[in-house]
């Protein structure tokens, strides 16, 4: 019996050599990415980050590592005194990847094509965009002091012209980024090459490859097996694992993206503020940072993480762990033990349902371990793992207790933006439900027009300080965002705003 | 008792109509008894769930016309069926038709390979079994055949994925593109399409060597070697064909978590994402095919079984 298998395994061997990589030591010209998301389309609307990412799109503002806002296509900007008109000067001799010139015409174009479509310039109050000269001119109905932080976000991306058909459908991605799109194949590959013209410093790869993994084991063994040289997202097993790999870097990166838990404020229970608060000491982050996320220094205390200078405050006090503080909390706000150790005032058991998603593996494992922190002080909440839009759809419809989500407030450079769309009047799809804090709102809209620096670090002082006493959403933790890739791999640096991968800065070493 | 091939054809066309047919409805149907609000699933797989908000959720809604009565959108469906349009992605806006052209053809590229490497591994293993029934070797293959079927395609894959490409370097661990890029998937799909026809091969195997024809065979003075090429192989491969036809259920199940694994960009991964996304469209559109698949390959079945064994044409 023994021939018959040798033979087998060694046939299937011979079958499995023809597709070797040979050649893998040598010196490369190419990189290739894993990452989670899919490549569903070329829409700058739709899967834009990716694109921006691969460094193929490019936005008239650009940001560095540490947030700080710097010119990208347009080299430098102004707003009129009274906030309503902002001026972008567009970059001279820059050309798009189809041979065509970017001028103002060009740029303003493609961002009124932009704003027909769901995306961050919704969120801006806009009467036109228009190209003036070599400007391109924002023209307000109210001022707006985030215009250049949401002139970064990637659905703002400059495209050609040609990139449009008549009814405004992207049918190719022309950018200006020093590489170009080779290959889409939607919705798991992007190839991209080298673009000669471009007007920055030309990147020393040739070509980068971009593949959607959606599982992190997938991810994390084509780190390993080197089928994939930048891996990112990985999951805790992942990262601890390719630790341990020789010729392997792995980064974790304090990333501007809140691990945080919404509270319908019209729930009878979730409406007193102590009640919250109770809820908030109830919960030990350090031990959820340590045991789920692996970073123990991702536990939240308060909103913001340090990476949003700025916003992240010092001076607040930390949110703590004390579950006998918490139960004298509910005491004193007359709920009782009943006979099953649940809470109850008046006949109504202190009972909730926290909706949550697994895309982001560790959700459902944080939401276990709420469930049970929060049982220790006798409240109950029954946990539904389903799709992130019932989150929205639930707060539209008014049907939402808890909700469980990772909210990027790095989708532009500046929070600001969402934090008025997640905090302002009436709350957001991602933010507060049912809260009513007119000073929060008014401090928002404060530091939404203002633009003298003093003023508007008062008015988010305010901000933050609210949100750490009032607890509309309790904070978990702080989102780390993780990277693997060969130490050969030279000059890679991790973006805390996930805007680039860095490939036109990298090169392999001999 | 024999069908003519006449009437077989026009069978499998009638079944392929009652399967369009039944798979469009009850997949509709199915997409509109799942719980929660499909315009926001849309919008999700759109726009990344940073960027829905019930703003988003609306426009999708209009631009779609969700808040048109389902059964009007069904029989919009089935009457752009009729004319040969899948209609449009809900989340890419790709022509449906156009992905699935993709798609399929990165499936059966798959499967072909897959279904090769199944009777390479499932032949040899079983013919030895089946002719030593109840043996030590037909015993282990049989533990064996067990232990794999029960095991799930993706713990196969991540098993062979740390094996051949983390430990021993020899083939890329994921992605599509590359000839070595088929190892993998096609290895896991064909483990796991082997252990059933282990079996299966086995018993045609040794029913054949059991019957009185091949007996028949041995007394008149053949060896077994020659006795089983002429009179047994054909006879036992009937089975094997018309198993290997229905079986496509199963590669099919596999091709679903094995492309998902393997990030190969084939027709089962864009069916679950349908699902999750609520791509009504996409959805009907890869049942569709999926389904007229189905009626395809258990027809071909039918007709290498009828070269394999001219009785049954009588």
């Amino acid at each position: 019996m023994k021939q018959p298998l040798h033979a087998l395994a060694l046939a299937l061997l011979v079958a499995a050599g023809i597709g070797l990589p040979d050649a893998y030591a040598q010196t490369r010209t190419d990189v290739a990415v894993a990452a989670p998301w899919h490549v569903s389309g070329i829409d700058p609307a739709q899967d834009g980050y990716t694109f921006q990412r691969m460094e193929v799109g490019e936005t008239l503002v650009d940001a560095d590592a540490t947030g700080a806002l710097r010119p990208g296509l347009a080299t430098d900007w102004t707003v009129s005194d009274d906030g309503l008109t902002w001026r972008f000067d567009i970059r001279e001799n820059v050309v798009f990847h189809d041979g065509s010139a970017l001028d103002a015409a060009a740029a303003a174009s493609s961002l009124n094509r932009a704003m027909t479509r769901p995306g961050i310039l919704s969120s801006v109050p806009l009467e036109a965009i228009e190209a003036d000269g070599n400007a391109v001119v924002v023209r307000l109905s109210e001022p707006f002091s985030a215009v250049p932080a949401v002139l970064a976000n990637y659905t703002t991306m400059i495209l050609a012209p040609a990139s449009f058909d008549a009814e405004g459908n992207v049918v190719a991605f022309i950018g200006t980024g020093p590489f170009a799109v080779d290959k889409v194949e939607t919705p798991l590959s992007l190839a991209v090459r080298r673009f000669d013209d471009y007007w920055g410093e030309a990147p020393a790869i040739e070509a980068a490859s971009y593949l959607s993994a959606s599982r992190a084991e997938t991810r994390a063994l084509m780190a390993e097996s080197g089928d994939a040289d930048v891996a990112v997202t990985l999951d805790p097993a992942g990262y601890a694992q390719l630790k341990r790999v020789d010729g392997i870097a792995v980064e974790a990166v304090s990333i501007p993206r809140s691990i945080v838990l919404k509270l319908n404020l019209a729930r009878g229970p979730l409406a007193d503020k102590a009640a919250r608060e109770a809820l908030s000491l109830a919960i030990d982050r350090e031990g959820i940072a340590a045991g789920i996320l692996r970073f123990p220094d991702a536990a939240a205390t308060q909103l913001f993480p340090p990476v949003l200078k700025g916003w992240y405050d010092a001076d607040l006090p930390p949110l703590a762990y004390d579950p006998e503080r918490a139960a004298e909390l509910l005491a004193g706000l007359g709920w009782e033990k009943g006979d099953d150790g649940i809470l109850t005032r008046d006949g109504a058991r202190f009972a909730l349902t926290l909706r949550t998603f697994p895309n982001r593996p560790e959700l459902p494992l944080i939401a276990a371990a709420l469930q049970d922190q929060w049982r220790a002080i006798g409240v109950d909440l029954a946990v539904s793992v389903g799709n992130s839009s019932e989150i929205p759809a639930g707060h539209q419809d008014g049907s939402l207790d808890v909700a469980l989500y990772a909210r990027n407030y790095g989708l532009t450079p500046d929070p600001v933006v969402n934090t008025v769309d997640d905090f302002g009047t009436g709350g957001g799809d991602w933010g507060a439900m049912n809260w009513d804090a007119p000073e929060v709102a008014e401090a928002l809209t404060a530091a939404l027009r203002q633009s003298d620096p003093e003023a508007r670090s008062a008015a988010i002082h305010t901000v933050a300080s609210a949100l750490q006493q009032e607890l509309p959403v309790i904070p978990i933790a702080w989102y780390q965002h993780t990277v693997a890739y060969p130490v050969a791999l030279e000059g890679l640096v991790v973006d805390p705003l996930e805007r680039t991968y860095g490939l036109s800065a990298v090169r392999w070493a001999r | 008792m024999a069908i003519s091939l006449g009437k077989l054809t026009l069978g499998r066309i009638v079944q392929a109509a009652i399967v369009a047919l039944v798979v469009g409805v009850v997949g509709f149907a199915m997409m509109e008894a799942l719980p929660g609000d499909a315009a926001y699933r849309i919008a999700a797989g759109r726009y990344g769930y940073d960027m829905v908000t019930g703003a988003a959720a609306e426009q999708v809604r209009s631009e779609l016309g969700l808040d048109r009565p389902a059964a009007e959108r069904l029989l919009t469906w089935v009457g752009q069926t009729f004319t040969f349009d899948l209609g449009q992605s809900a989340v890419t806006g790709e022509r449906v038709g156009h992905a699935i052209d993709h798609q399929l053809g990165h499936t059966v590229e798959l499967a072909l390979v897959a279904v090769a490497v199944a009777l390479l591994i499932a032949v040899p293993i079983g013919v030895l079994a089946g002719l030593r029934p109840g043996s030590l070797f037909d015993r282990i293959s049989a533990a064996l055949a067990i232990v794999v079927r029960a095991m799930p395609a993706f713990l196969i894959g991540i098993v062979l994925m740390l094996v051949l490409a983390v430990e021993l370097g020899l083939v890329p661990a994921a992605g599509h593109g590359h000839g070595g890029n088929f190892v993998l998937p096609a290895l896991t799909l064909g483990i796991v399409l082997a252990s059933v026809l282990t079996r299966v091969v086995r018993n045609a195997v040794a029913a054949t060597v059991a019957s009185d024809a091949f007996q028949f065979a041995l007394h008149k003075g053949l060896p077994m070697r020659a006795a089983f090429l002429r009179h047994g192989v054909r006879n036992a491969a009937v089975p094997v064909v018309a198993y290997l036809g229905v079986q496509m259920a199963l590669l099919l199940e596999g091709v679903v978590v094995v492309e998902s694994v393997f990030s190969w960009p084939g027709i089962g991964h864009a069916l679950t994402h349908a699902i999750f996304e609520r791509d009504v469209p996409m959805l009907q559109g890869t049942a569709l095919t999926l389904g007229l698949m189905f009626v395809l390959l258990s027809f071909l079945a039918d007709l290498a079984c009828r070269a394999l064994d001219p009785r049954l044409n009588t």
